[in-house]
């Protein structure tokens, strides 16, 4: 009996042990993703890879103001002090490089630093080649043309042609040490365990699809970036209940996406629900293609109309924007659109009718959804209900249910590939954050599928002009107001089915404290503390 | 004894084969690109064709298979295309994991199973017996991982007991045997094991039931051995059926955990596969479903093996 009892003790003093082996100070985050993201500089995993392992370890020469809850990200120095275009030759841009940069391995940052990562994504002929990074970050970066140091802290880039979007997207190139990979054999797969960057946080200890812990770099540049935490911890937990299970029993004090349906018990239990606007879209895209019936604007609007997205909430537990345009509303790009998004069944029906379509001449569409993926919050029940919603306007819509990969491949194809078997729209959700993934890739005629994501083949000469004039507006201020012009026509036109935005929502342990969610896909992780 | 072996291992080149090029080609069905994975989805149609010839899958399948076979012949499982590492080293990492589960898992259901089995067939058409093909039949038809969220919701999230996920601090390549990292086993290797109780029970209680009433331990009562020893002689009739089942059993284990490794979040086989059927990522797709395949394969080996040592008359057909 006695035995007994000690080891019941013994159980019990190793019980307290695991929870104490956290010391005050350390966050563990539990993911979405289901591996680490790509450790060695330009990350994979979408978004959540650049959120938590890109602008954690690594810099960019431009990055995101991710200080302010309250309004739009924009664009701020970050390795790079200033940049501007060549007053005469519209190709040619400069950059000013931050001086007193180090690397976690303490290697200074140049000029030839960044030509080297650029040659590391761009130049096949290169030895610090890596098709990994370079399958992440190329495509990012299609204005690029060449580039040079000037000097140590000086950088010239050259665009193919004149393109207002570059500082966009230089905020995509991640800068990785060149001494580090050297010291690593030049061999990415084992810099992949050791990597280092400019970032505020460095790379400690890394398991493949298990963990990975980073403590704070003391010599980052920014004070105001250097992390207030002991160690940030990253598990990936791509099941939700899972990763729900993990924060409930104190496993983890931070998830990424919580069910909906677990959030009123997670408040319940004392923990926060952290969400805010950002630029994340819910849409259907709609073919353009010679037959559609989305080609009639009067259909168009009244599918725009016929949705009551406030009544969507309570399916998503409230988390959710509802649309008012392709943008978010707090966009700053959103503009000043004539026609507003929002539910009203009588002039949706007025449509219809001016359409040629009644009760009695349903409108029969096909549409390709996917029960998960990236993204795209609750498909089946968001997309049921769109459906419901538009039978009321006499559209009948049936579903080409695919798995969210090959979703991919179809967004990739576009509407006139035999492989989407007539859909005439495919529900998409993705990142809007920039000028290009906002705007331009979705509607260019010069990008339209498979060359590119027009995946319902729109081309209009009007549309064109203004996608032009986004990319020959130097000045940041009027090159805002083309964006909004561009949004407004995009919502004038009704040119897709706007249905909502997420919230990015994340539920974390009361403890968690000086979080600020900024309206952005990625976040700083700097300010936050744990108090006991 | 030797020679039954040889034989028998001869027999499983051509099953392996066989496994290769149905895995091979399973994998190609599914539609999806492993491109998915490791482009953006802005990547141009350019850019998705370099990317495709780098990884030779612009190659026709058959070229494809040999290349992949002939670097499997030099043991070379190849890359992930989604992480860039090495398949080996991903799935026997992770089959390491998930045999440590599975034989966790096993040595909580095979004891129980049997002990339960005997007591049922010894004791047939009693009440005991009815309990125990009712908890058999509850095991086996439970989905273990309704059963697994069940158990989570009370021992980690509600009583905080035990940790409901991953394989202990520091992640399984600092696995230890000690407390703080077997109580993460406990969880899922309690869950995983619940479907064999029952059909281990099940099993060993028909052969049981079934041998008790033949004549000869009749015979071996009328000569006036004792139940135990009696028992005994049962319990070997019945050995080498019960092996055959347990055996396949544990294969299911480590092949079939998939949902129990995903609620746990267990970086073993069955969590690797599911992330690599996502991505589409064919070279591990493809070596993990050969891996586990062979595990099978070899399984039924030795349990071929091990049935001929035990019962004479199957080494003599």
């Amino acid at each position: 009996m006695l035995r007994l009892k000690a080891g019941i003790a013994a159980l019990a003093v190793a019980a307290t042990m695991a929870s104490a082996a956290w010391a005050q100070g350390t966050l563990r985050i539990g993911m979405t993703a289901a591996d680490i993201p790509l450790t060695t500089g330009q990350t994979d995993q979408g978004g959540e890879g650049m959120r938590f392992m890109g602008y954690t370890v690594y810099d960019s020469l431009i990055e995101w103001d991710l200080t302010s809850a309250d309004k739009p990200s924009v664009l701020i120095p970050g390795l790079a002090t200033e940049w501007s275009v060549d007053a005469e030759d519209k190709t040619k841009w400069i950059f000013k490089l931050r001086e007193g940069v180090t690397f976690h391995d303490g290697a200074p940052f140049t000029a030839a630093d960044v030509v080297w990562n650029l040659d590391k994504i761009l130049v096949e002929s290169s030895e610090q080649y890596d098709p990994r990074q370079a399958a992440q970050g190329k495509s990012r970066i299609p204005a690029v043309a060449s580039y040079k140091a000037i000097d140590d802290y000086t950088l010239e880039i050259v665009t193919k042609e004149p393109d207002a979007t570059l500082p966009y997207q230089m905020t995509w190139i991640l800068m990785s040490s060149k001494a580090n990979w050297e010291a690593m054999d030049k061999d990415w797969e084992k810099v992949a365990g050791s990597p280092s960057g400019t970032g505020p946080w460095k790379l400690e200890t890394f398991v493949p699809r298990e963990r990975a812990e980073m403590v704070p770099f003391a010599d980052y540049w920014d004070e105001t970036r250097i992390p207030k935490l002991d160690k940030m911890v990253l598990i990936p937990l791509p099941e939700p209940n899972a990763r729900s299970a993990a924060l409930l029993s104190g496993q983890v004090d931070w998830i990424e996406a919580p069910a909906p349906d677990t959030i009123p018990a997670m408040e319940g239990n004392g923990f926060v629900i952290s969400s805010n606007a950002y630029p994340h879209n819910w849409t259907w895209h709609l073919s353009r293609l010679e037959g559609s019936p989305w080609n009639d604007i009067r259909v168009r609007k009244a599918a725009n109309l016929a949705i009551d997205r406030e009544g969507m909430m309570p399916l998503l537990g409230g988390l959710m924007v509802p649309a008012k345009g392709f943008l978010p509303p707090s966009s700053q790009w959103f503009g000043n659109p004539t026609f507003e998004v929002k539910y009203d069944l009588d002039a949706a029906k007025a449509l219809m009718e001016e359409a040629g379509f009644g009760p009695d001449n349903h409108l029969k569409v096909k549409a390709l959804i996917s029960p998960s993926g990236s993204g795209q919050m609750l498909p089946l029940p968001m997309n049921e209900y769109v459906q419901q919603s538009l039978a009321e306007i006499w559209i009948d819509v049936e579903f080409m249910v695919v798995e969210w990969n090959q979703m991919i491949n179809l967004w990739r194809a576009g509407a006139a590939d035999p492989s989407v078997d007539g859909a005439m729209s495919i529900n998409f959700t993705y990142f809007i954050q920039d000028p290009f993934t906002g705007l331009i890739r979705h509607l260019d005629e010069n990008l339209i599928a498979p060359n590119g994501t027009n995946w319902g083949h729109y081309s209009d000469p009007e549309m064109q002009e203004l996608f032009k004039q986004i990319k020959t507006t130097f000045d940041p201020e009027a090159q805002d107001e083309v964006l909004r012009k561009t949004h407004e026509k995009y919502v004038d036109d009704a040119l897709f089915l706007m249905v909502t935005h997420d919230v990015a929502p994340r539920a974390m342990a009361p403890k968690v404290k000086g979080f600020v969610q900024a309206q952005n896909w990625y976040q700083n992780f700097s300010s936050i503390t744990i108090e006991e | 004894m030797l020679s039954y072996f040889f034989r028998r291992l001869l027999l499983v080149l051509p099953v392996a084969f066989g496994v290769s090029v149905i895995c091979f080609m399973l994998v190609q069905i599914a539609p999806g690109d492993p491109l998915t994975a490791i482009m953006p989805v802005d990547a141009t149609a350019e850019e998705q064709a370099a990317m495709r010839a780098a990884y030779g899958l612009d190659k026709p399948l058959p070229v494809q298979y040999a290349i992949w076979i002939g670097n499997l012949a030099q043991g070379d499982m190849g890359k992930s295309i989604a992480t860039g590492r090495p398949v080996a080293q991903e799935v026997f990492g992770a089959v390491q994991n998930s045999l440590l589960l599975a034989v966790s898992a096993a040595v909580i259901a095979f004891p129980i199973g049997i002990f339960l089995g005997f007591l049922a067939g010894y004791f047939r058409d009693t009440l005991l017996d009815r309990a125990v093909t009712a908890l058999s039949i509850t095991g086996v038809s439970v989905p273990n991982y309704w059963l697994g969220i069940v158990l989570v919701i009370i021992f980690s999230v509600n009583l905080g007991w035990l940790p409901s996920m991953g394989a202990g601090p520091g992640g399984s390549q600092s696995w230890e045997w000690d407390w703080l990292h077997m109580r993460h086993l406990i969880l899922p290797a309690v869950t995983l094991a619940v479907v064999p109780i029952g059909i281990v029970a099940r099993t060993v209680r028909a052969l049981a039931g079934d041998i008790l009433t033949m004549d000869f331990v009749q015979a071996l009562y009328a000569k006036g051995m004792s139940r135990g020893d009696v028992l005994r002689h049962v319990a070997r009739n019945a050995a080498s059926t019960a092996l055959s089942v347990m055996g396949l059993q544990l294969g299911y284990l480590l092949g079939g955990s998939i949902l129990i490794e995903t609620v746990f979040n267990w970086p073993g086989s069955g969590f690797l596969l599911s992330n690599a059927i996502f991505q589409r990522d064919l070279p591990l797709l493809q070596g993990t479903i050969l891996i586990l395949a062979l595990f099978f394969v070899a399984m039924n080996l030795i349990v071929d093996v091990a049935q001929a040592a035990i019962d004479p008359r199957i080494k003599r057909s």
